[in-house]
């Protein structure tokens, strides 16, 4: 039993996947039982996510698996968080035609999930790679999982030659580490990279291109809007968050495992990926029109505030890296979710289909309030709290212009953020007949609202203990 | 003629001209199928840096990670394709400059 409480939770979500495509021809013929399907892949994903909890607790930091996958804190929160986030996705499923009645896109979403698992807790180049594909496969496939939609089937080819073109390229980084040292293990390799040579400095370029992709970092995030505003809403959410965040994992783990020493050089480096990610996502998002591309573009902006904590490079800014990144995802599932239901009722995604949003149905108003505020940063949201946090660790390893940029490009983000606030409560719709046009807003979609919303102002506001457990993965790196 | 002498630069030279060859396919060819190929190029460069240093090292685990790169370009390739059908569908061409109705 011991044996495999490592990689529990990816065998829960593997037994899941098997599961719903089995009970998937048994449901074929009877239309009125489909949503079954959603609430039995919610209901186990969080009785998953309990037994975990309470079973696969590491208790330290070790290797297991012939050194393949590492068993630690890091990765534990990181998988009870993709337990979490692939819930919450498909409540949001739900809600949206075409995937809600779909057995294929809850297995594709399980097994996405299943594949940032293995990415969080990846020790070795091999499991990496096929954590990375396992991960990608999946949501190729879902981004374009609207095979009739124009604009879907163009989002997922996008996003499947992106990605595939990436990963060649970090494969060939692997290719070259492998050569230079013999080793895959991530944590064998570490010693091997501790003189700073042309070399090393090749490699690790191709290592970063590869992972820069997976979190929309600039240069590599020209991807993102397109494929986020042609994908299906929930799955634009999940993309922006879990994957994102299953991407910086990586990054904190190859960063401290392999290329400590490397650092002081490379600091300078990401600061200004950091600070052009930051500005670029920020200045785009100002001209969009969209309020779904405006969020695929703050997401780039939000990856570069998460990077200022890999930057400052200590143990508070990992915790301030892993702590923005749980914060983050719960703030941008719940605005993705606001734009799914709105999109759906509206027909469009432009910032006039959000107008009198709050007279027409009050509590999405408010949803909407907390979701743009909190990604705003404004407390008692928890987007502020994590902001705090990784300036504060900026500014703790000597970074200060670096906070001083991105409190700056906060500002910048604030004033989007409200414009859509404005046409939610201040903007009234053309004939002032928001009584006649409600938003409906289905039953999976609101108990996925509401557990957001009370996730954004409990950690917000309690941010202590959380902020205990980010500090507690962070410690399991260094 | 004896394999083993080829010296460990030839084939790391060869695995980097085929990257290279890969990566301008994918920037410079239009066709989705053809720009596919060229990924496929990209990764079998990998590969064979992968087996010839495996060789080098007489350790087998750059051989493993060659079957699992195997199995996972398939996948890639199966679910490519799938998307280039769909894509040619509804545009009827697979020419990536049509594939413009997402910008802003």
């Amino acid at each position: 039993m011991t044996t495999i409480l490592p990689i529990l939770p990816e065998l829960l979500l593997l037994a899941l996947g098997i599961l719903i495509l089995t009970l998937d021809p048994f449901l074929k013929k009877d239309e009125a039982r489909r949503p079954f399907l959603g609430w039995f892949t919610v209901a186990s994903l969080l009785a998953a996510l309990t037994v975990s909890l309470l079973l696969a607790r590491p208790a330290g930091a070790a290797l297991a698996f012939g050194g393949m996958i590492r068993f630690d804190w890091l990765g534990f929160l990181f998988k009870m968080f993709f337990l979490f986030a692939a819930a919450v996705t498909a409540l949001l499923f739900m809600d949206a035609d075409k995937l809600n009645r779909r057995a294929e896109a809850y297995f594709l979403l399980v097994a996405a999930a299943l594949g940032m698992c293995l990415m969080a807790s990846a020790a070795d180049l091999v499991m990496l790679y096929l954590a990375i594909e396992t991960t990608s496969i999946p949501l190729y496939i879902l981004a374009g999982f609207l095979k009739t939609d124009d604009k879907s089937t163009e989002s997922g080819f996008k996003y499947m030659l992106f990605g595939a073109l990436t990963s060649a390229v970090l494969l060939y980084g692997f290719s070259l580490v492998y050569g230079f040292t013999g080793k895959t293990n991530l944590y064998e390799l570490g010693l091997h990279f501790s003189n700073f040579n042309i070399v090393a400095i090749g490699v690790t370029f191709l290592i970063l291109a590869g992972l820069a992709f997976k979190v929309s970092l600039f240069p590599f995030h020209f991807w993102a809007p397109d494929v986020y505003e042609g994908a299906p809403t929930p799955v634009a959410g999940f993309l922006s968050t879990a994957s994102k965040a299953a991407g910086f994992a990586v990054l904190i783990r190859l960063f401290t495992a392999v290329f400590p020493v490397l650092n002081a050089d490379w600091s300078l480096i990401l600061a200004i990926l950091a600070t052009l990610t930051m500005t670029v996502g920020n200045l785009i998002a100002l001209t969009q029109k969209s309020v779904k591309r405006m969020l695929a573009y703050s997401s780039i902006a939000h990856a570069g505030y998460a990077m200022i904590g890999v930057v400052a490079f200590s143990e508070l800014g990992m915790a301030s890296v892993v702590f923005y990144l749980i914060a983050y995802a719960l703030t941008n599932l719940l605005a993705f979710g606001i734009v799914g239901i709105v999109g759906r009722a509206a027909g469009s995604d432009e910032f006039s289909a959000y107008n009198g949003l709050s007279r027409r149905s009050a509590g999405l108003g408010l949803a909407a309030l907390v979701a743009f505020l909190s990604l705003a940063g404004m407390p008692p949201f928890v987007g502020f709290v994590s902001k705090f946090f990784v300036f504060a660790a900026a500014v703790q390893s000597g970074w200060v212009w670096l906070a001083i940029v991105g409190v700056l490009n906060s500002i910048v983000g604030l004033y989007y953020y409200l414009n859509v606030l404005k046409a939610v409560y201040l903007y009234r719709m053309e004939n002032e007949d928001e009584d006649r046009h409600p938003v409906p807003v289905s039953r999976p979609a609101a108990i996925a609202l509401v557990i957001l919303v009370a996730g954004i102002l409990l950690i917000g506001t309690l941010f202590g203990p959380w902020f205990g457990l980010a500090t507690r993965a962070a410690a399991a790196l260094f | 003629m004896n394999f083993g002498s080829i010296p460990l630069t030839y084939y790391l030279v060869l695995s980097a001209a085929l990257f290279t060859m890969g990566a301008l396919g994918v920037l410079i060819r239009r066709n989705a199928l053809i720009i596919f190929m060229s990924v496929e190029l990209m990764l079998n460069a990998a590969n064979l840096a992968f087996v010839a240093f495996a060789r080098q090292y007489g350790v087998f685990t750059g051989q493993l990670f060659v079957f699992f790169v195997m199995t996972v370009a398939a996948a890639e390739v199966a679910v490519g394709l799938a998307l280039i059908v769909a894509i040619f569908r509804t545009k009827h061409s697979i020419d990536v400059d049509q594939m413009s109705s997402l910008k802003g």
